[in-house]
């Protein structure tokens, strides 16, 4: 069980094809597989489907894709701050689907978890309902949305062990786990593999059963809003 | 006078009882945080985090840290992080037990609108349906008119909606209203603003 390879175009090598479909993890630029991103886009695989919450910005995470034309459909719940992603939508370059945030993980969660729809409150009377079926519960009126089984997954951790087992970092946990879950085949990138055994067994967030490959890289981690507050306020 | 933003960010927070897990969407609502006082609130950000902290010091910025608006945060002792699965299941679950948000129109049957302005610039829903949809109680801070003076409390929203019969009270810089049975019922005028003012601004039914 070889897991961890030395670099992320290895980590994708056999892996990627014109038409695919990706889920990728991170929120914004946070927790986004960056590494791999860029080796997707030095591999110059073509007609991409994304399921992404977002759609990074016009020079860091899936925009670089964008740039090169590599993505041909993305599935994400915002994509407001990337101006190329606008440019090509308007234009009919590029298709759309959009997704609830909440419906986009739990898509992803129950595609992982064998689980092939549910049924969800979430957007019932609004446009997303359209075309969905609608079902009573106890009175109350749920959709039916489908679980999503990517080609690929690609994700962002903290630390993992060489068997795969991750834990993630503050907020950059985000669409990571259920990303990983719903690949037919899921590599990662990590800030540190640490040698088995260091991990706290009680404390991994996602077991490593869900990861295939693992490479170990620099990451530059921007910050998309730079927040903050005086010292005097304190 | 009308409330300001930051008028209107107090008499939201007044909306907050002790021990209430929140959601607070962006813009105003954000500002809600600056007036809950000694009250017990527990900030939920739906990226994967109960317990926000103000944001950091200069120098002090995490790229792993950011709230659901991108912005560098904290956290605090009580914080606990979490996948967005789990948060959205804690969200839709209802153990949510309100989200205060802005809005772009509300109509006097609880329908809210806040997502998308057709032939304009969409950016998508993010959380905001998953939210309205889930949570105890949705909490609206928005201003009565737009800048031409019409109404944004209206009898049926013109834009897409981001959900249906979902609001519980709307607070503007005119006052506060709740939406019941049949319209919706005026709770309290801002300081200066008198009941027939506030009626004059508001295309959408009020009840008595």
């Amino acid at each position: 069980m070889k897991k961890v390879y030395g670099s992320a175009a290895e980590a994708l090598d056999g892996l990627l094809f014109d038409g695919m479909s990706i889920a990728a993890g991170g929120f914004g630029l946070c927790g986004i597989p960056e590494l791999l991103l860029q080796a997707i886009k030095e591999a110059g695989t073509q007609e991409l489907t994304f399921a992404s919450n977002n759609a990074g910005v016009d020079d860091f995470g899936i925009g670089i894709l964008l740039q090169t034309r590599q993505v041909k459909k993305m599935i994400s719940s915002y994509v407001g701050e990337n101006a190329e992603f606008m440019r090509q939508y308007l234009s009919g370059e590029l298709e759309l689907e959009f997704n609830p945030q909440g419906t986009l993980a739990e898509r992803m969660r129950a595609g992982g978890c064998g689980i092939p729809g549910f049924y969800t409150k979430t957007g019932v009377g609004t446009q997303i309902a359209e075309g969905k079926e609608h079902k009573d519960f106890d009175g109350e009126t749920y959709i039916l949305e489908r679980g999503i089984v990517a080609d690929l997954a690609i994700v962002k951790a903290w630390k993992a062990d060489d068997t795969g087992n991750l834990v993630f970092r503050k907020t950059a946990r985000n669409f990571n786990p259920p990303a990983a879950m719903c690949g037919k085949v899921c590599v990662v990138e990590v800030e540190e593999i640490v040698e088995r055994g260091t991990l706290d067994p009680d404390h991994i967030h996602l077991p490593g059963i869900y990861v295939h490959r693992i490479i170990q890289g620099e990451h530059e981690k921007r910050i998309e809003q730079r927040t903050v507050r005086k010292r005097e306020e304190a | 006078m009308p409330w300001d933003r930051n008028q209107m960010a107090a008499r939201a927070a007044e909306e907050l009882e002790d021990g209430m897990y929140v959601n607070l969407g962006i813009g105003i609502p954000t500002l809600v945080a600056n007036y809950v006082g000694d009250k017990d609130i527990t900030l939920q950000s739906e990226n994967g985090m109960l317990g926000m902290g103000p944001f950091p010091f200069e120098g002090e910025e995490d790229p792993d840290l950011i709230n659901a608006g991108k912005q560098t945060i904290t956290e605090l002792a009580r914080t606990a992080y979490f996948d967005s699965a789990t948060s959205f299941g804690m969200i839709r679950g209802g153990k949510i037990a309100a989200a205060i948000l802005g809005a772009m129109e509300v109509a006097e049957n609880g329908d809210l609108a806040n997502w998308m302005i057709p032939g304009k610039l969409v950016k998508g829903m993010g959380g905001a349906m998953d939210l309205v949809a889930g949570v105890g109680r949705v909490v609206v801070v928005m201003d009565h008119t737009n800048k031409h003076g019409d109404s944004k409390l209206l009898k049926e929203c013109t834009l897409p909606l981001t959900g249906k019969g979902v609001v519980d009270r709307i607070i503007t810089n005119l006052g506060v209203l709740d939406v019941v049975e049949g319209g919706l019922k005026i709770v309290e005028t801002a300081e200066g603003v008198t009941e027939d003012e506030l009626r004059a601004a508001t295309e959408a039914t009020i009840v008595n």
